[in-house]
């Protein structure tokens, strides 16, 4: 007797949409006005997170679009200067997509250095958009409150890359 | 002819490549979104439209998810009130006896100055309207902060009012739907606020940076700032009115002059809207742009009694204006002056020898000598030829 044999197919709904929608409900729930003694939640840029492990995963076309979509709605939602940060989720996924061929395979420590200057690059970035527009630097400490939290989510970015990445040299 | 049939059959695009292409064109118009937004400035936001829509979207998810946090406060609150309600009293006792002292002073010196502003006829700004509302949504990054309150253009908030908690000054509106707002927070790089110092009144200008503390910029005068003194707004420019409390200066550790804000010593959750705009609502703008004298085309015709103290008033001008005219008269028409010699004019005093018309004297009486006065001009008394000319100043 032959068993039927299921054919799980992973598509962009699973590694882009869903990725995505989590990371706009989890910016929405740390949004909320909550302080216990006298402090708040914590306000990481969740979407660097999907910036830095999408093009590692496979190139996309939908991937950058689902990314500027995602910037608009931080900037949206945050109340910020509007394409602070569709650029700079576009910047690191520009640069690792150009670099995405010498990545692939390496060990996690390595993907982990290059998480962290992704995240530099963008935290720079965007400071350096917020300082020419605003003609004010924002403060080194505070940079720092956001970007160490959002470099503690290497985690997730390093468990996206090995659940969807099917190192297929077609994608290469 | 199908396209798989043309000469591009064989072609095979990377997929790297058409991602880099949407990731230029992405890049392109990030870049475009930035150099059309303004946030920078005090003009209406070029994407207010958008911002709208989207907090209008947002709203309601941001008041479902800060309601458990909501009622968990008010439960944590309510049971720390059962529990310390006898700790709580003694200090709320002692509180009270401490602010009796301070509300006798106060009402003396609000009777005082009271009567100073009465006495110097200073106008004073009206009492201010202003809405409650309640902040769904927090943003604490370095490159926005803001919150999200729950009340709108339909409560009269307006983009520019300030917004203040119990403690103090918080920020001000920047984006305005019709149920919901966007509040600037002090805190917020995009923020500059007029400030004063109350020990001083030195002048500062108060900046974000997405810190805790903002900084005080633009500090002249030595000493004219110290640690804990207290900072208020300064009404400068119009945008906030004067003496609102927004908190302590205290030295940054990068050296410059900070403010710990009165705010930040609880959560901000409700937060009051002030409904003020500038000074300009402060006057009667009709009444600033009438035309000069309007009323008085439209002015009701005098009473009678009126229009007889206007007549008797009008008379004894009259009156009075042709007198005047009849002693110039007089006074144009008298002779002139014989003619003096001219050393014993510069010998004689001048005051006992200048001619004078009669009608140009003074009513008062001068000490005069014995002998009548003629009411012609004094003739001068001829010089004898053996008269020495002697200054008036040697004369004794």
């Amino acid at each position: 007797m032959r068993r039927a044999i299921t054919v799980r197919v992973v598509g962009p709904l699973q590694w882009i949409v869903y990725p995505a929608l989590t990371a706009i409900a989890v910016t929405v729930l740390l949004a909320i006005p909550f302080r216990l003694f006298g402090l708040n939640l914590p306000e990481p840029v969740l979407p660097i997170v999907l910036a830095f492990a999408w093009p590692l995963i496979r190139p996309s076309m939908l991937a950058p679009v689902v990314l500027f979509g995602l910037g608009l709605f931080l900037d949206l939602f945050w109340g910020g200067t509007l394409g602070l940060w569709p650029l700079s989720l576009l910047a690191i996924y520009g640069a690792i997509l150009l670099t995405s061929n010498f990545l692939a395979g390496q060990a996690t420590i390595v993907l982990f250095a290059l998480y962290v200057a992704s995240t530099g690059m963008a935290f720079f970035l965007a400071y350096m958009i917020t300082m020419l527009n605003l003609g004010n630097a924002p403060s080194i400490l505070a940079v720092l409150g956001q970007a160490v939290p959002t470099l503690l989510l290497f985690p997730l970015a390093d468990w996206l890359i090995q659940r969807f990445d099917d190192a297929d040299v077609r994608f290469r | 002819m199908a396209f798989r049939d043309g000469p591009f059959e064989n072609l095979k695009v990377p997929l790297a490549w058409t991602a880099a292409v949407v990731v230029v064109v992405g890049i392109i118009g990030a870049v475009m979104l930035l150099l059309g937004d303004s946030r920078q400035t005090s003009n209406a936001d070029s994407y207010a439209p958008a911002r709208a829509g989207f907090e209008a979207g947002a709203a309601p998810a941001g008041m479902v998810l800060s309601a458990p946090v909501r009622w968990t406060g008010n439960a944590v609150d309510y049971v720390k009130g059962y529990f310390f309600a006898v700790s709580e009293n003694r200090r709320l006792r002692a509180q009270i006896v401490e602010l009796n002292a301070w509300r006798d002073d106060a009402l003396a010196l609000k009777n005082l100055n009271g009567r100073y502003e009465q006495m110097l006829g200073v106008k004073t700004e009206p009492p201010v309207p202003m809405v409650t509302g309640l902040a769904i949504t927090d943003a604490r990054g370095p490159f926005a902060r803001s919150r999200l309150l729950n009340i709108g253009a339909g409560k009269g908030v307006r983009v520019g009012n300030p917004v203040l908690s119990e403690h103090g000054l918080v920020g001000r509106i920047m984006g305005v739907s019709s149920g919901n707002s966007r509040m600037l927070l002090l805190t917020d790089v995009a923020s500059r606020t007029p400030v004063l110092v109350e020990r001083t009144d030195a002048r500062a200008m108060l900046t974000g940076d997405g810190s805790g503390s903002p900084r005080l910029d633009y500090v002249r005068g030595q000493g004219s700032v110290q640690e804990g003194d207290r900072i208020m707004s300064s009404g400068d420019g119009g945008g906030f009115p004067r003496g609102l409390p927004i908190g302590v200066a205290a030295k940054g550790v990068d050296g410059s002059w900070r403010v710990k804000l009165f705010s930040d010593r609880t959560a901000i959750d409700y937060v009051r809207v002030l409904l003020f705009q500038d000074f300009s609502q402060l006057a009667d703008q009709n009444a600033l742009n009438a035309p000069p004298l309007a009323s008085l085309a439209a002015a009701p015709p005098p009473t009678p009694a009126q229009a007889v103290a206007i007549q008797d008033v009008a008379t004894r001008r009259a009156a009075a204006a042709a007198a005047t005219a009849e002693r110039v008269r007089a006074a144009n028409a008298a002779p002139p002056p014989a003619p003096v010699a001219a050393p014993v004019a510069a010998t004689t005093a001048p005051a006992s020898t200048t001619p004078r018309p009669a009608a140009a004297r003074p009513a008062t009486p001068q000490p005069r000598p014995a002998a009548p006065r003629p009411t012609a001009p004094e003739p001068v008394q001829p010089a004898t030829p053996n008269a020495e000319p002697t200054p008036a100043g040697a004369a004794e």
